[in-house]
């Protein structure tokens, strides 16, 4: 298992790493947890509060463990030309996968998208939505 | 025979890999290549250059028998032959990441070209092509340049903006995926031409396919522009860290806030260095201009305009996907010639230019040229080229409320304007769209909006108030009137 002192050995040599190692202990751990933060902070040099000010910023980043599968459905204004708005009671009525709000993954011209790990699914219809989410 | 389908991510995203496992299978080899930009055909196939259009792998064996219908030469195809690809003109044709396709087609002749010519005559080449920040500002590239290469210092930075995160774009997205190289390029000749040893590119967590696209290009590239050196940062969902001053501190580490300017990142940016900040686009158009002059660039547009806008039909669009031509084309003909009207078959209804920041504008005003001055005249934005298209179905307060709530949940909160007045335009537009004290809260909205728009920091804030206002103006009927 990898650990936070590790993580931020691999990074600490680069110019502003903290951005990179929150990436890279959300990657391995899931989350960002307080314990995460304060042993960044020291070893960066940094307070506390200077990296929960900077986890809390940014939407990637969770504070706390998320252990259900997740879902990242594009709702800006080309999806929502595309109709997906219709699409969120579907997302809304179920509880096994978390569905999150993204705002554009660049699929404007075939949306609605969602965003599943690393891959994009495009041209979402009431069908696919929940055939997606059932498979996850 | 050779069988092309892209590996973009929009053709990913419409079932590109098992249409070409279905090739692979038929005992087919198939090279994985750019988009074309053709999005709705998505996946295409070219074979040897004649394509199949929402090609799904069980149609596979009937377009190897030749009973399937195709569209014709690509090439030959209008959303394709009509265009001006300079910044797109490997699109669809070669392989992302092999170098071996970015020779043969021209590739790093523009950085040969600066090194023979020298740091000064390079920068001299792009004032020459009048080329303008592609990101949404449209600052003349060469006075940036030249502003950071007489700037004194030891250390100085290239900052590559590819946090696109304006709905509606994408084409930040297709050079990522589909030419990486052509942006390292690009990059390489800007720290050439201003004397930075190092570059950064900034990319939305949002790309995850641009991103590994991007790495692998600069592993594979990284003795071809050494001793200059370039390396990913990846953003963290943050719109605003599209604003270059937010993206400064993001990259530094920190909260994605806004600076104040002056100081101007050309003299105090990454660590308080001189730094380039241009957009995707802007570094991209850079490696055509050294390799073919900057009168020729400049040969392209009109007025001020120089050179190409890559435009991105988005949204309710029947013909969605890149199309790259010279600034002066109307609004009009991009829309319905080019994009073919909605793709639901209903009234166009308006369309938004730029992004969330951008106005709605109604086809009464689709005369209007794709030129920066023009728009600005007409208090529209031409931002990063997206265009949004609705059709009559839209509800315009919905789409208003949606800018402020927006505002609110991407604010990076330096600035009250910006901060509190998209909070209270959300509930303002709330209390109109429930039809309470609607004159009273439309006069406080418009107030609302100049304050905003006149107290903010920067765009955030600053432009929200364009779309909203002008569904308001455009579209009273929405909004209880």
């Amino acid at each position: 298992m990898t650990s936070i002192a590790d993580i931020v050995a691999e990074h600490a040599h680069r110019e502003g790493p903290l951005l990179p190692i929150l990436h890279d202990v959300q990657k391995a751990f899931g989350y960002v947890s307080e314990d995460a933060m304060r042993d960044i902070a020291q070893a960066l040099n940094l307070t506390r509060a200077e990296v929960y000010g900077v986890v809390s910023f940014y939407h990637d980043f969770r504070k706390e463990a998320e252990a259900r599968p997740i879902l990242k459905l594009c709702r800006a204004e080309a999806c929502k030309a595309r109709g997906v708005d219709a699409l969120v009671p579907i997302a809304e009525n179920q509880s096994r996968v978390k569905v999150e709000a993204v705002y554009c993954l660049g699929m404007c011209s075939v949306g609605p998208a969602a965003l599943v790990g690393d891959q994009v699914i495009a041209r979402l219809d009431a069908t696919r939505l929940s055939s997606l989410l059932e498979a996850m | 025979m050779t069988v092309r389908i892209s590996n973009d991510a929009v053709a990913l995203a419409c079932g590109a890999d098992a249409v070409a496992a279905a090739f692979a299978a038929a005992g087919v080899e198939v090279e994985r290549v750019s988009s074309w930009g053709m999005h709705w055909m998505e996946p295409l196939v070219d074979i040897d250059g004649v394509g199949y259009g929402q090609v799904s792998a069980d149609q596979v064996p009937s377009i190897l028998s030749g009973d399937a219908k195709s569209i014709g030469r690509i090439e030959d195809h209008p959303f394709i032959a009509k265009q001006n690809r300079l910044t797109f003109a490997r699109a669809g044709k070669t392989r992302p990441t092999s170098l071996d396709d970015y020779y043969a087609s021209g590739g790093w002749l523009g950085l040969g070209q600066a090194r023979a010519i020298g740091a000064d005559a390079t920068i001299e080449t792009i004032m020459a092509s009048g080329l303008r920040g592609r990101g949404g500002a449209g600052f003349p590239a060469g006075i940036k340049w030249r502003t950071v290469a007489d700037a004194p210092a030891e250390q100085k930075y290239i900052v590559c903006n590819a946090d696109e995160g304006d709905s509606g774009t994408f084409a930040d997205r297709m050079v990522m995926e589909g030419d990486p190289f052509m942006l390292i390029e690009g990059m390489a000749i800007a720290g050439f031409a201003v004397g930075a040893s190092k570059a950064y590119i900034y990319i939305r967590s949002e790309y995850p396919h641009a991103i590994a696209k991007m790495e692998a290009a600069i592993r594979l590239s990284a003795h071809l522009i050494a001793p200059f050196v370039v390396e990913v940062r990846v953003g963290a969902g943050a719109y605003i860290c599209g604003e270059e001053t937010s993206l400064l501190n993001s990259l530094e580490g920190k909260r994605g806030e806004v600076r104040a300017k002056p100081p101007l990142p050309a003299l105090e940016g990454l660590f308080g260095k001189p730094t380039v900040v241009n957009n995707v686009l802007t570094l991209a158009a850079v490696p055509w201009i050294l390799a073919h002059g900057g009168e020729a660039y400049a040969a392209y547009g009109m007025g001020r305009s120089k050179g190409t806008m890559p435009v991105q039909l988005a949204g309710n669009v029947k013909h969605g996907g890149l199309f790259e031509v010279a600034f002066g084309i109307t609004l009009g003909e991009l829309v319905n010639d080019i994009g073919g009207g909605t793709a639901s078959g209903r009234p166009v209804r308006c369309v938004q230019v730029g992004g969330p920041l951008g106005a709605y504008i109604p086809p009464a005003q689709f005369d209007l040229p794709f030129d920066y001055e023009a728009f600005a005249a007409a208090d529209a934005l031409i931002g990063h080229a997206g265009i949004t298209v609705f059709d009559d179905s839209v509800d315009m307060a919905q789409m208003a409320r949606f800018a402020m709530e927006f505002c609110a949940i991407e604010s990076c909160g330096k600035c009250t304007p910006c901060r509190l007045g998209s909070t209270r335009g959300v509930e303002t537009i709330d209390q109109i769209i429930a039809g309470k004290n609607v004159d009273a809260n439309l006069a406080l909205l418009a107030d609302l909006a100049e304050t905003m728009k006149f107290g903010s920091l920067c765009a955030m804030g600053g432009f929200t108030p364009y779309p909203v206002m002008s569904a308001i103006k455009l579209f009273p009927e929405d909004f209880n009137r």
